[in-house]
């Protein structure tokens, strides 16, 4: 390993600052080849970035709600009577194309 | 152009989500489904407008938002807050444990375990609509910055400052349920 060379290495500051930005994957490639390097020899990091991972799967999960079923058949129904008020406003010939 | 025939099965697959966010923006069970309703019946209507082949979800989500805007953020009982105090970077994983356990989970991951889903989502909904509707976009429903700034009809840069403030602010909620609650020693 070279990057002593050419140093392109962030500390962890700079990485800990960039945590969002990094799971949202919304970065340029050599922005996160830096910060998966720095994660690949900073544990304290990475712990951190693999917290935050787990934070975001459990508030993607923990938001879920039944649908109430009242609630899918009135939308049927309002669909369905706005179809067919369509069909009579759009005369007999063919679909109501607006 | 797409065909007002194929809507309901081209649709029916976003109604979980959409009630989710519904519930979440309107924090009231009978606002959100009303709010449901009147997303599907606006989308049907416009739908010979959308292009097929598009970002559906995304569309279906502009309709939500912009009918939520429009039809119950006036209804407010409080007013809008447009503010968020700063609140520290990995505000919640600074004051979880910190120790290092060797083996299995660490302490902060333990400590995630005790967080319910209502208290979840009892922090989302503390949060200002704004930022609480960017949040919901991009941890729940995994909207990309560029397709929220769609979705809110704002500049990508909005989005990031809303995301970044409001997701700090969400691990402060959190961290203050875990304190009421006995889990998390205050700091």
């Amino acid at each position: 390993m070279n990057d002593e060379q050419y140093d392109t290495s962030i500390d962890c500051r700079e990485a800990l600052h960039r945590v969002y930005h990094f799971l949202d994957g919304e970065m340029t490639p050599e922005r996160r080849d830096q910060i998966a390097r720095h994660l690949d020899r900073c544990a304290p990091c990475l712990r951190a970035f693999g917290f935050e991972t787990e934070l975001r799967r459990l508030i993607a999960n923990g938001c879920r709600d039944e649908v109430p079923d009242e609630l899918r058949t009135r939308i049927a129904v309002a669909i369905d009577h706005e179809h067919k008020q369509r069909l009579k406003a759009g005369g007999l010939a063919g679909g109501a194309e607006l | 152009m797409a065909d007002q025939e194929t809507f309901a099965d081209d649709t029916s697959g976003f109604m979980g989500s959409l009630y989710t966010a519904a519930l979440r923006m309107t924090r009231n069970p009978s606002d959100a489904q009303d709010l449901v309703q009147e997303t599907y019946l606006k989308a049907y209507r416009g739908y010979g407008g959308f292009e097929a082949g598009t970002n559906l979800k995304a569309w279906l989500y502009r309709i939500l938002t912009n009918t939520f805007i429009n039809t119950y953020r006036s209804r407010a009982r409080r007013p809008e807050e447009t503010e968020l105090d700063d609140v520290e970077e990995l505000y919640l994983f600074r004051r979880l444990g910190g120790r290092d356990e060797g083996i299995g989970r660490s302490a902060e991951d333990e400590a995630l375990s005790w967080i319910t889903d209502d208290e979840i989502k009892e922090a989302l909904e503390s949060l200002p609509e704004n930022f609480r509707m960017t949040v919901l976009l991009a941890d729940v429903e995994g909207f990309s910055y560029k397709e929220i700034a769609d979705i809110m009809d704002v500049p990508i840069g909005t989005v990031m400052s809303r995301l970044h403030r409001g997701r700090r602010a969400l691990e402060k909620a959190l961290h203050d349920f875990g304190v009421a609650r006995g889990l998390v020693a205050a700091r």
